[in-house]
């Protein structure tokens, strides 16, 4: 999970890592009364999660209060890549001297976790990293020692930060790195780390990627959950417990395991480009235990979907049973009723195949179509998309 | 002859009382597994009947070993628990660890992954998120359901559980040597290569299977091993070409890989080092029966 700025802003300052003073606000009167409070000249800056938000517009410098509020006008509502502007955060303004960079990762080659810093941070980092990557270290850091005065020494003499820094840089780096592994995070980055004309050290602008295996033991980090966001069959699904992601096609997929439902999407994209119709609708992995229940609220997801014309349920029977997977769909349909108005193309395969297609058979809703193979399924299944419905004939 | 597990392994499975462990150890007990009994700290002392199986439960793994020489460990405990039990099975010194665990912390997993290293690199960890291994016909550690196929001479790497069933499936007639889920979490203990380089040196296994899929860069390192170190053919797989982009991880997780992780990336990276590469699973089915029949 992706945190806002601000929220990755509360971690750093839970773990000591400095931050300017700052207050989020939801309106232009929250944000004068935050640059009020803050005194002197403030920052305005968009909380969205994607980049890019200073070159968009999203991050202006206001004076006086009666400034912050109209930046804020300005910046509330705004679009920012799809991302719609609903808060935003006021900070003091700093007296910036340099711009550095620093971040904490996992090394998933490596298998173990990564330091980069730079003393060329600030907006253009990336480029840094593509023409310079000798301006961009990355130190190893070892799981089971971590980041200690020592490691940070280390890494702060490899990015050759200055003298004058030095010691800052090196707290800082304890103090993220305990946000890093205190709050289970996968990313941790401050960008820029600034030092400011009076000599000190402070954290301008983060992110924060948390790790969502890890929430049993964060109660506290259910308050970063962003339910408004995203599409809406999504938080429909998401509310199911379902693994689902909305795609732009118009063929409903629903399958057991990510790489088989991967991997179907990506016959039925091929199979779409043949027959004419648009290409998979969703992403939806049901799991191992294909319950009815679960079948249905899938199913019941798919065929609430406006752009679905036909659906692919591709299961293959590792430890489920073929035959559940059958009742599964016979069971969904019954309690959808008139609700299930599209076609639905099944194959099944694996553990006890035979009775499962036998009660598909037997149950012959006019609906339901069984096909052999993945691939002819998948034909099978953008064929019935590109065929006109009743109401369109 | 399989790679990780065979007829001679001696299996204790850690979480066997609990409903999966139960449900699975029977499972791998029916394969011909020879299961020789289970860990879990508060039933230590205790015996499990399975299927007319009597099975003791041991406090901990280097108990099990010392009783049974137990020589590997199937893991089925909760996500809380998973880190703790592993750094056990590696302090105690067993060969094989599969953690078939979905839902660990990646930082659990990179503490145990760095304590088996520490350690001298005496254990290997299978998983976690995994379905575990099977050899057909010898042994199963995991979840794979052993009556897909049996035993022959295809070996097979996978990241997803559902592929490596599949692929099984199609290729059910000629029969597999060994097939390893090697699980998609962020850090795992086995990867693609390890098993490539164990299948290389496998007298029993003809052709290497290689499934992949979309997200760090596991499958375009296995593509490079390939062309410097593997002689036998091996036929890939890569799911997630239409899948969308994931969320954004700032600026670090593009500089770090180098690449995006796209399928068409790994496909290439595949390609390039030789490897005939599948668009769909049945195709690199019928893939590996032209590389079977000529290599005949």
């Amino acid at each position: 999970m992706d945190l806002f700025e601000h929220e990755a802003r509360e971690l750093f300052s839970a773990h000591g890592v400095p931050v300017p003073r700052g207050r989020v606000a939801t309106s232009p009167e929250q944000a004068r009364a935050a640059a009020v409070l803050i005194g002197g000249p403030v920052v305005v800056k968009a909380q969205v999660k994607t980049g890019g938000r200073g070159k968009a517009g999203g991050v202006k410098l206001a004076r006086v209060p009666d400034d912050a509020e109209q930046v804020a006008d300005y910046i509330l509502g705004m679009d920012i890549k799809g991302h719609t502007v609903h808060k935003v955060l006021v900070t003091e303004a700093s007296d910036i001297a340099e711009e550095y960079y620093v971040s904490f990762l996992l090394d998933r080659a490596e298998r173990t976790f990564l330091a980069m810093a730079s003393v060329a941070g600030g907006m253009e980092i990336e480029e840094v990293a593509a023409t310079r990557p000798e301006a961009l270290v990355k130190v190893p850091v070892n799981a089971l020692t971590g980041v200690d005065q020592h490691k940070a020494r280390e890494i702060v003499a490899a990015a050759k930060f200055p003298a004058e820094v030095a010691d800052e840089i090196a707290s800082a780096l304890v103090h993220l790195w305990e946000v890093f592994v205190a709050e289970d995070a996968t990313l941790v980055e401050v960008n820029p780390l600034a030092r400011t004309g009076g000599g000190a050290v402070i954290a301008l602008d983060g992110k924060v990627t948390l790790d969502a295996n890890a929430e049993f033991r964060h109660p506290d980090h259910e308050a970063f959950a962003d339910p408004g966001a995203g599409d809406p069959l999504e938080r429909q699904a998401k509310a199911l417990g379902l693994n689902y992601v909305k795609l732009d096609g118009d063929i409903g997929v629903i399958g057991n395991g990510a790489g088989l439902v991967m991997s179907t999407l990506d016959v039925v994209a091929a199979a779409a480009a043949e027959a004419g119709a648009r290409g998979p609708a969703n992403f939806l992995d049901i799991g191992g235990g294909a319950s009815a229940a679960v079948m249905s609220s899938g199913l019941g997801v798919i065929l609430g979907d406006a752009d679905v014309r036909s659906v692919f349920v591709n299961v293959f029977g590792g430890i489920t049973a073929c035959d559940a997977v059958a009742d599964g769909i016979v069971q969904a349909l019954a309690i959808l009723g008139d609700a299930a108005a599209k076609p639905l193309v099944v194959r099944l395969d694996g553990n006890n195949v035979a009775e499962g297609r036998r009660i598909l058979a037997e149950a012959a809703h006019p609906l339901v179509t069984v096909v052999e193979t993945m691939d002819d399924a998948a034909r099978e299944a953008a064929k019935l998309a590109t065929v006109p419905t009743s109401t369109e004939a | 002859m399989a790679i990780f597990l065979d007829d001679t392994s001696r299996v204790v499975v850690s979480g066997m009382t609990g409903a999966e462990g139960t449900k699975h150890t029977k499972r791998m007990l029916a394969a011909g597994t020879n299961v020789v009994g289970g860990v879990n700290p508060r039933k230590a002392g205790t015996t499990v009947t399975l299927d007319g199986h009597e099975l003791p439960v041991f406090g901990s793994v280097a108990d099990a070993m010392a009783q049974t020489g137990a020589d590997v460990v199937v893991l089925f405990v909760p996500p809380p628990f998973v880190k703790d039990a592993v750094v056990e099975a590696v302090d105690a010194g067993i060969a094989l660890a599969v953690v078939i665990t979905e839902g660990v912390p990646v930082h659990d997993s990179a503490v145990f992954w760095a304590h088996a290293v520490a350690a001298g690199g005496r254990t290997r960890i299978i998983g976690p998120n995994c379905p575990g291994i099977v050899s057909p016909g010898l042994a199963n550690a995991g979840i794979i359901p052993d009556d897909i196929t049996g035993p022959g001479r295809i070996g097979l790497v996978s990241k997803s559980g559902t592929l490596t069933y599949q692929l099984m499936h199609e290729l059910r007639d000629i029969g597999f040597s060994t097939c390893v889920g090697i699980g998609g979490d962020p850090v795992i203990g086995t990867t693609h290569i390890d098993a490539v380089e164990a299948f290389e040196k496998d007298p029993d296994t003809d052709v290497i299977v290689l499934i992949g899929e979309i997200g760090g860069d596991a499958e375009e390192r296995a593509a490079a091993y390939v062309k410097a170190h593997v002689s036998k053919p091996v036929v890939g797989y890569v799911a997630g070409f239409t899948a969308p982009e994931g969320k954004t991880m700032g600026h670090a997780g593009a500089i770090v890989s180098g690449s995006a992780g796209t399928a068409a990336a790994k496909k290439e990276a595949l390609e390039a080092a030789g490897i005939r590469v599948g668009r769909t699973p049945s195709e690199t089915a019928r893939l590996v029966r032209e590389v079977l029949a000529e290599t005949a």
